[in-house]
């Protein structure tokens, strides 16, 4: 980290309404990961404000922010972030842990995301026992888990071939129908594609932002 | 703090953790162990000390009359000095405020016959105070006492091996010996810590023993106590001026260093004192050594613990974990592994302690023990530092960021 600071975002100016399925694009370096973490209250913004379900995200201590984090967003990751030692559906029923769930609801919870997401088979495998496509799955249920207000995922398919991205974005765009709020980082243009408003950013700022038609990756899925 | 779930989730960890769990377990119970051995057999070291050199009454002074090496008053040089019964009597009247008993001994080897048995053996001609300056046992029967002095009774207290050889099963409280010719009667059998060696005297009166050496009223050896309170300063005080009074009494010249000798157990005590405290001194070091050691090892076991799980923290953060549920957690697990295998060590160190404890005795460790309180201590300071050295790094690790953790790979 250091001391030295580094502007990165140069002014961002935008809003996201509740329902929508953005991609963030840009190359490496563009500041889309870092808007992200400050979307996900992982990072702190210096300058500007951060609104988000009409609650001003501001003076973040680490107790507010994990708060709010667990109240507000459900992040997935590239490299999917599983525990390594607790089987699926303790992983998913994580953040309902965290939110005061009793065990018994925690556990029936859980099982219905992982449900949702095909694993339900798979609730007491270990992450290591699964694929790279399953365990982005058991992330992204464990993201729901709480139902968040947005869902953050940075490079979701970063790890994943091909067939298997497109079926992660097909159970993202299956969750975004049901009316969540998703944002995607992703620096490739089908991934992209498949979402309904594409932001690029390049050095810190917002080149583009456009309503796209999306693509339904369950036409790639067969 | 004691929510079901809280627990539910250690386990858990503790479960799928088996090696963390091991090595951190493993370090506190192996500290408190060597910790209880060490401690134990330090102890061990103290007790065979104390029964080599504290078995009798420290407070005593020994008085012995030797030649004088200096003309004086008329009198030559090298002449005898004997103490008599006169003596005990004057040194009571004179410094009551410095003694608590006195007593004479006079020593002389004697045959003892108890019908086919016979040995020699070393008698002793005492008063009633010897059985506190010896720190004499009685087994059966009783001592000599006031009137067996008075009216120079033949009567014998024997110690156990003596009764041993001569009487084997039989009781001796009540049978007639031989000692050198004059018939006694057992009334005491008695035992000694000192060893072998004083449990091999016979005791009779003192003026039994001066009646069979025609009737004369010469004592060898006076022992004399001063009171505990005076101390060992207050004990010097006492000796010189005794030096000075039975000189005087005497008529040896004030500065002839011979004539009489004294022998104050005070000065071998205070050596002896001073060498018990090194020894407790070591002791103690020994102990915090270890339990430093025991420390810096779980330090360094929850440094590496806290370190290994970052990534899951900064997990555990960016689903909602706040810092305090994380440094509870940590702590909440490193404080009941540390409490588990504390005790754990704890019990398995007095267990080898009290199973090793009597074959050590040929190496001059007797009774190793560990009293339960510093035993106690020293597993709750263990127990606590090990809290401590796991908050450090849980608190650190719970203000990072879950970005730069989630990096962390």
């Amino acid at each position: 980290m250091g001391n030295s600071s580094l502007h990165v975002l140069k002014g961002i100016d935008f809003e996201v309404e509740q329902g929508e399925l953005v991609a963030i694009m840009g190359s490496s370096g563009s500041g889309k990961s870092t808007l992200l973490n400050i979307l996900g209250m992982l990072d702190v913004l210096d300058e500007g404000s951060y609104t988000l379900d009409d609650v001003l995200i501001k003076d973040l201590d680490e107790t507010k922010a994990a708060k709010y984090r667990n109240k507000f967003l459900g992040f997935v990751f590239q490299s999917f972030n599983l525990i390594n030692y607790k089987t699926a559906i303790e992983n998913v029923s994580l953040p309902l842990y965290y939110q005061g769930v009793s065990r018994k609801e925690r556990q029936e919870q859980a099982l219905k995301y992982l449900t949702m997401v095909g694993l339900a088979d798979w609730a007491t495998h270990l992450p290591s026992e699964l694929s790279g496509g399953q365990k982005q799955r058991v992330a992204i249920a464990r993201a729901m888990a709480s139902k968040p207000k947005v869902l953050l995922a940075d490079e979701p398919t970063g790890a994943l071939d091909t067939k298997t991205s497109y079926e992660v974005m097909d159970l993202i765009q299956k969750i975004n129908q049901e009316g969540n709020t998703i944002l995607v980082v992703t620096h490739e243009e089908d991934i992209a594609e498949m979402c309904k408003r594409v932001v690029k950013l390049k050095d810190g700022v917002i080149i583009e932002d456009k309503k796209v038609k999306q693509v339904l990756a369950a036409d790639y899925v067969q | 703090m004691f929510s079901r779930d809280r627990w539910l989730e250690i386990f858990e960890t503790i479960r799928k953790n088996k090696l963390r769990t091991f090595l951190s377990g493993f370090t506190v119970a192996l500290g408190i162990f060597i910790f209880i051995i060490l401690f134990g057999f330090g102890n061990g070291l103290k007790n065979q000390f104390q029964e080599f050199f504290l078995d009798d009454a420290t407070n005593t002074i020994s008085l012995f009359a030797g030649k004088t090496s200096k003309p004086y008053k008329g009198f030559k040089s090298n002449r005898r000095i004997e103490f008599d019964n006169s003596d005990l009597a004057d040194i009571k009247e004179n410094f009551p405020f410095f003694l608590e008993y006195i007593t004479p001994r006079i020593s002389r080897g004697a045959t003892v016959k108890y019908k086919n048995e016979f040995d020699n053996y070393t008698t002793r001609g005492v008063g009633p105070a010897h059985q506190f300056a010896e720190k004499t046992i009685i087994m059966k029967g009783r001592y000599i006492n006031e009137d067996d002095v008075k009216n120079k009774t033949k009567y014998a207290v024997i110690g156990r091996l003596v009764a041993q050889d001569l009487f084997g099963q039989e009781d001796a409280i009540g049978k007639f010996i031989d000692v050198g010719n004059s018939v006694f009667k057992v009334i005491g059998v008695f035992q000694d810590d000192g060893g072998d060696r004083e449990e091999r005297y016979i005791y009779i009166p003192y003026t039994t023993r001066q009646l069979l050496e025609k009737s004369n009223d010469k004592v060898d050896e006076i022992v004399l106590a001063f009171k505990p309170q005076i101390g060992h300063s207050g004990s010097l005080v006492f000796e010189r001026k005794l030096r000075e009074f039975l000189k005087k009494k005497k008529s040896i010249a004030p500065s002839d260093p011979n004539g009489i000798f004294f022998r104050n157990r005070a000065d071998a005590l205070k050596q002896n004192q001073q060498f018990a405290n090194v020894l407790q001194l070591i002791v103690t070091f020994v102990g915090l050594g270890t339990l430093i050691a025991g420390i810096i090892g779980i330090s360094n076991i929850m440094v590496f613990v806290v370190k290994e799980r970052t990534k899951e923290l900064g997990i555990r953060k960016a689903l909602g974990a706040t810092p305090k549920s994380v440094i509870q957690m940590i702590l909440h697990e490193s404080i009941f592994i540390t409490t588990i295998s504390g005790y754990v060590g704890l019990f398995i160190g007095i267990f080898v302690l009290k199973s090793i404890g009597v074959s050590l005795q040929d190496y001059f460790i007797k009774d190793p023990y560990i009293d339960t309180s510093t035993a106690l201590f020293a597993t709750v300071i263990l127990i606590l530092f090990g809290g401590i050295a796991g908050y450090i790094p849980a608190k650190r690790a719970a203000r990072i960021k879950p970005i730069v953790a989630l990096r962390d790979e």
